[in-house]
């Protein structure tokens, strides 16, 4: 599809090595799912109470299982030494890192996204919930993948970076899920959800404007160790 | 004209980037600002706790506030100071700069507990409670979340070079979602909760409460400046130990 372009080159190698391994693309949804069925357990199982909370819990989860894959945007290719390959090549380094971006989200927050309507039925969530929820989860995983991309490169030599990574990733998520939650509120409230998802979309744009190249000079400081 | 200028400024950028220079000029700098810091928030506090008129609502508990808004202001000056020292260090290799930001990050994260743990102590009296979840509380609270990201990033490095420039770069993306997070947040707290819980506004504040406040928060300001020249110092002494110079001073 991209033809032999090197945006396309990493999508496809790294889409490839994910769906191959099968367990890149399973297991956060498989802990999205868990964490998000630990809840009920913990709260009690009244529908009418499940319902207020289901936004607030959906989001939370999907934070946290996007999180979770986070670490291993960056590491395996270190480990292997194409990172300093990728980082070598004559091309702009903020595209590539942008293509291992696109390909995380495409591993990790959309297939999440799919299953968060599954899940929030489970949960009871009113109906006028699911759309803003589906989009604000599809936008809203894209700005976890950019943001996070920043941190991951920052640790990627790290042997223990991982809860180092959520620590420093997740203040910059408060915004998106301030938004990503409230849209779905004032839907099930019946209120007009638009201007939420119109912020969240803001909030998206600029993380694209700026987090590729805050991330290339992250990878280029992180490899060092 | 503007080669001298030019000259001017290079010649003191280079100066200022040399930490032996830093600290030799630091050293004589330091008694006369521990005197101003000293004289200044010894007037504050005295004018503010013993002769500004009281609270016609809150009474004496009120008077926190001579130590409250100075932190609060200066916790989040701390986080832009980091920045700066972070982006020059990152821009223009300055050694110095570098050790100020790694200097400015523990002090600015105590800075914002202190700004946190005062508000708790001022809202018992005043909204009967230790902690709401407002707007600028919330936001005082990422920011003490982002000061100890940068804290536990630079730990986490070997290589000083590295965690410098790590930290550098952290903080900098911190810089630009603070204005971010605190809108959201601001905007979420307006949308869930309505703001029954309301001081006296400061803007409100009468002259004769408002004068001891402004020599508190420029005495604390003296105080940042004082206490992060005393981290850098250190910084420096612990960095440059085995360069000729530190060891002269351990061996005069």
């Amino acid at each position: 599809m991209f033809g032999e372009s090197s945006f396309g080159g990493i999508l496809r190698r790294d889409l490839l090595l994910a769906f191959r391994r099968g367990s890149d693309v399973l297991n956060p949804l498989f802990f999205f799912m868990m964490t998000t069925s630990l809840v009920p357990l913990a709260t009690g199982p009244s529908a009418s109470q499940l319902a207020l909370i289901a936004p607030g819990i959906i989001w939370i989860t999907a934070l946290l299982a996007t999180l979770l894959t986070l670490d291993g945007m960056f590491k395996d290719d270190f480990a292997d030494g194409s990172l300093f390959q990728i980082i070598l090549s004559p091309q702009p380094l903020w595209l590539l890192v942008l293509a291992k971006v696109l390909a995380h989200w495409l591993v990790a927050g959309l297939p999440i996204t799919l299953v968060a309507p599954l899940l929030a039925l489970m949960l009871a969530l009113p109906d006028a919930g699911y759309v803003p929820m589906v989009i604000g989860l599809a936008i809203g995983t894209a700005c976890f993948s950019m943001v996070g991309a920043v941190g991951a490169a920052l640790t990627v030599a790290l042997q223990r970076g991982g809860v180092l990574l959520s620590l420093i990733v997740m203040p910059l998520y408060f915004p998106v899920l301030i938004f990503g939650a409230s849209a779905v509120h004032r839907a099930v409230e019946g209120q007009d959800y638009y201007p939420v998802l119109a912020l969240l979309g803001a909030f998206f744009t600029f993380a694209l404007l700026t987090a590729p190249f805050a991330a290339a000079a992250a990878l280029k400081v992180g490899i060092n160790g | 004209m503007w080669q001298m200028t030019g000259r001017f400024i290079r010649k003191w950028f280079h100066r200022l980037g040399s930490p032996r220079w830093f600290y030799q000029v630091t050293g004589k700098w330091l008694p006369w600002l521990a005197l101003v810091t000293v004289g200044l928030l010894m007037v504050g506090s005295l004018w503010g706790l013993g002769f500004a008129p009281q609270d016609a609502r809150q009474g004496n508990s009120f008077r926190i506030i001579y130590i409250h808004v100075p932190i609060s202001v200066l916790s989040l000056a701390g986080y832009y100071v980091m920045a700066a020292a972070g982006a020059v260090a990152l821009i223009w290799k300055v050694k110095l700069a570098d050790m100020v930001m790694v200097s400015a990050a523990p002090l600015g994260a105590a800075l914002t507990f202190l700004a946190l743990l005062t508000g708790a102590i001022w809202g018992k009296p005043t909204w009967g409670t230790y902690w709401v979840w407002d707007a600028r509380i919330t936001s005082m609270l990422v920011l003490l979340f982002l000061y100890l990201g940068v804290i536990a990033l630079n730990q986490a490095f070997t290589s000083r070079d590295t965690a410098y420039k790590a930290c550098a770069i952290l903080s900098l993306v911190g810089t630009v979602n603070i204005p971010i997070i605190y809108k959201s947040v601001d905007w979420w707290y307006t949308l869930h909760q309505p703001a029954t819980l309301k001081l006296t506004g400061a803007s409100t504040i009468h002259p004769s409460m408002l004068k001891p406040l402004i020599i508190m928060i420029l005495g604390f300001y003296s105080f940042y400046a004082l206490v992060l020249i005393l981290n850098t110092r250190a910084e420096i002494l612990t960095r440059e130990r085995r360069s000729s110079w530190v060891k002269e001073l351990r061996e005069p």
